[in-house]
């Protein structure tokens, strides 16, 4: 069975239609809206072909080209996230009788058989952290659960990483690890189409269907290169993998007042992170009293209501909320999952309104002991 | 002790209202049976732990569980008046219907304090939590050593159970202390600080084990004052509050440093929680 071969650009459509033949509905990264984006994934044609990304905190644009690759970009606001832990949804339903009795039930997704082409290496570590959160612990949630299953990953490695990124110093990317990638394709972008290279059985199976050609020793060499590129030209980092230490000790620092005077408290960050999980539950009853609904929605710890127990607001202001957010995300991930929730994808620099950069934060932090 | 099994964890089962006691202006009491006979006669818990309790029509409130594990007729739950949900929870009267989901969390360390003398430190309605313990202590009364309930409140007014607190009294080597920062004719107990009330324990506390539940800067105080008084980090427990949605270590409203206070307490052992506690913001 073939698990490793190259795929000429003009016939990546046989990946999509073998996809399509095994029942997978497809979605790939897209020009939306001024931002690459995951949508439905009608053919080929309609990948970023030539498009760039240009990031800077609290700045995204895109660029064309005339370069030919599809994947010459690093990220857009969106990871899987989305497609596993959905913004907003329903939980159950309860319906009221006119005895007064109730009945819940119990709202689950359709399953469906998802194929998202074009992960990135940063975002397949955050998946692994959600399904840590989500699926690995005492309790399973049942809806993430449901559309967990039928996922299918076609990961690319990355090759032009933004100004912004820095997953090189947090150890998840910009490649897919060779061993338990955890993603069932992964690919790697030449100019005139793809190495491809099977990480599961299902992708192997899938493999055999595309016609592969060898890869030649020139292909490899130039695969080899621009790994090594795409490593080097990330400038930005985090002084460790693991900054429990660091923050324990840093709890009153003043840093945290200096970068709450810039935070709006927004939560733009909690939002374009691919491992933030926090969600708020809300009720939204018929106007007729008849039944109701239970849904959830992403919640932030930037908000007012996520500290708020019984008339009080234990983070009533930014500077508690920030410390929150990176004491949680940098220190707690490790007690609680067994490692930093930072995968270094950057996009809480570029999609914060007024450009706070969690790296310059913690360096800030760790330059002086308060 | 590990959290028993979750018959209803994502979704609640219907309850009915058997019971509605006030207890004073603002603290009123509910009995629940699950309406399902099969499902009430399957429910379990352990003292500390609790259930999320719906309000048709308006959202779920997380209320611990008050009764004694042993008794199967109804579960007894203790309800202040803060918010929107507990003032349409007051409103219902026996026969309503209400949504429950539970039991959740780590309740209380009776396993492992067994055959000790055991200190329990309530503050307000904190008392409520640490009831089925009580119960659980007065119940098997030969299975633990002596017993000290101290419980403060800040005005005389919102002390409830008082009959209860009398009746335990009168159980064998149970010593009752009670405190009100406020309080007027009528009020024959200490006026003070329910940490003043550790000077007046009949016997040493040294080897206690001490639980402990109320507002944070009262547990903060106490464990101050017990520490000084000898008692180990290790032999104290308190039971924490923070926002919580989902119940199940999910929605990160109740994390406190890398706790989930949902799953992991809201019951800790009070090393487990030394670090961040007392520290705004967290």
């Amino acid at each position: 069975m073939t698990t490793h071969g190259y795929l000429a650009r003009e016939y990546f459509g046989r990946l999509l239609e073998a996809l399509r033949n095994s029942g997978y509905r497809c979605v790939g990264p897209q020009v939306l809206d001024g931002a690459i984006q995951y949508r439905d994934l009608p053919n080929a044609q309609a990948l970023p072909s030539g498009w760039r990304d240009s990031q800077a905190p609290g700045r995204y644009r895109l660029e064309h080209s005339n370069n030919p690759r599809q994947f010459a970009w690093a990220n857009g606001p969106q990871a899987l996230k989305p497609f596993l832990f959905a913004p907003r949804e329903t939980l159950w339903c309860v319906e009221r009788d006119a005895r007064g009795a109730l009945s819940f039930r119990a709202v689950l997704p359709e399953a469906q058989a998802l194929a998202v082409i074009g992960v990135r290496a940063c975002d397949l570590a955050a998946l692994h952290l959600q399904d840590a959160h989500f699926l690995q612990g005492q309790f399973q949630d049942a809806q993430y659960a449901a559309r967990r299953d039928g996922l299918f990953l076609v990961a690319v490695n990355c090759t032009h990483p933004a100004a912004t990124c820095f997953c090189v110093s947090t150890g998840d990317g910009p490649d897919v690890p060779e061993a338990n990638g955890g993603c069932d394709l992964v690919l790697d972008e030449v100019d005139d189409g793809f190495i491809v290279r099977s990480a599961s059985e299902r992708g192997a199976s899938l493999i055999a269907q595309l016609g592969l050609a060898p890869v030649t020793l020139a292909q490899q060499t130039v695969v080899a290169d621009q790994r090594q590129q795409a490593r080097e030209a990330q400038t930005r980092m985090l002084p460790s993998r693991d900054l429990r230490p660091l923050l324990d000790t840093r709890l009153e620092h003043p840093r945290w007042a200096d970068v709450a005077a810039r935070c709006l408290s927004c939560g733009n960050c909690t939002s374009v992170c691919p491992t933030c999980f926090c969600h708020s539950d809300h009720e939204s009853p018929a106007i007729d009293g008849s039944d109701s609904t239970h849904y959830r929605e992403w919640d932030s710890c930037f908000t007012q209501g996520h500290s708020y127990i019984h008339g009080i607001t234990l983070r009533a202001d930014t500077r508690l909320r920030y410390r929150q957010w990176l004491t949680h995300k940098l220190g707690a991930w490790h007690d609680q999952y067994g490692r930093s929730g930072c995968v270094g994808c950057g996009r809480c620099i570029s999609w914060c309104p007024v450009g706070i950069d969690i790296t310059e934060e913690v360096a800030a932090l760790a330059a002086d002991t308060p | 002790m590990n959290a028993l099994h979750v018959p209803a964890p994502h979704v609640p089962m219907e309850a009915e209202i058997v019971r509605r006691t006030q207890e004073s202006p603002s603290v009123f009491s509910l009995g629940l049976r699950l309406c399902d006979p099969a499902q009430h006669a399957a429910y379990r818990f352990e003292p500390g732990q609790f259930n999320m309790l719906y309000l048709y029509g308006v959202g779920e409130i997380p209320i611990s569980i008050v009764s004694d594990p042993e008794d199967g007729d109804e579960l007894g739950h203790t309800i202040r008046v803060v918010g929107r949900v507990t003032r349409g929870f007051a409103a219902l009267k026996p026969g309503d219907r209400i949504g429950l989901r539970g039991p959740f969390g780590r309740g209380w360390p009776l396993l492992e304090t067994r055959g000790q003398d055991l200190v329990l430190v309530t503050g307000g309605l904190g008392c409520a939590p640490l009831v089925s313990v009580i119960n659980y202590v007065a119940q098997r009364r030969g299975e633990f050593g002596r017993v000290a309930l101290l419980q403060g409140v800040r005005h005389m007014d919102d002390m409830i159970w008082r009959e209860r607190y009398a009746r335990w009294a009168k159980l064998p080597d149970v010593q009752v202390l009670l405190a009100a920062d406020v309080a007027g004719t009528g009020w024959s107990w200490h006026v003070g600080l329910v940490t003043e009330l550790v000077d007046q324990l009949a016997f040493d506390v040294r080897d206690a084990r001490v639980m402990v539940c109320g507002p944070e800067p009262m547990m903060l105080a106490s464990v101050r004052k017990l520490s000084a008084s000898g008692v180990a980090d290790e032999h104290i427990w308190m039971s924490l509050e923070r926002n919580m949605q989902c119940a199940v270590g999910h929605c990160g409203h109740c994390q406190f440093g890398a706790q989930f206070l949902c799953k992991d307490g809201p019951v800790f052992n009070y090393p487990q929680i030394r670090a961040r506690l007392g520290v705004k913001g967290y």
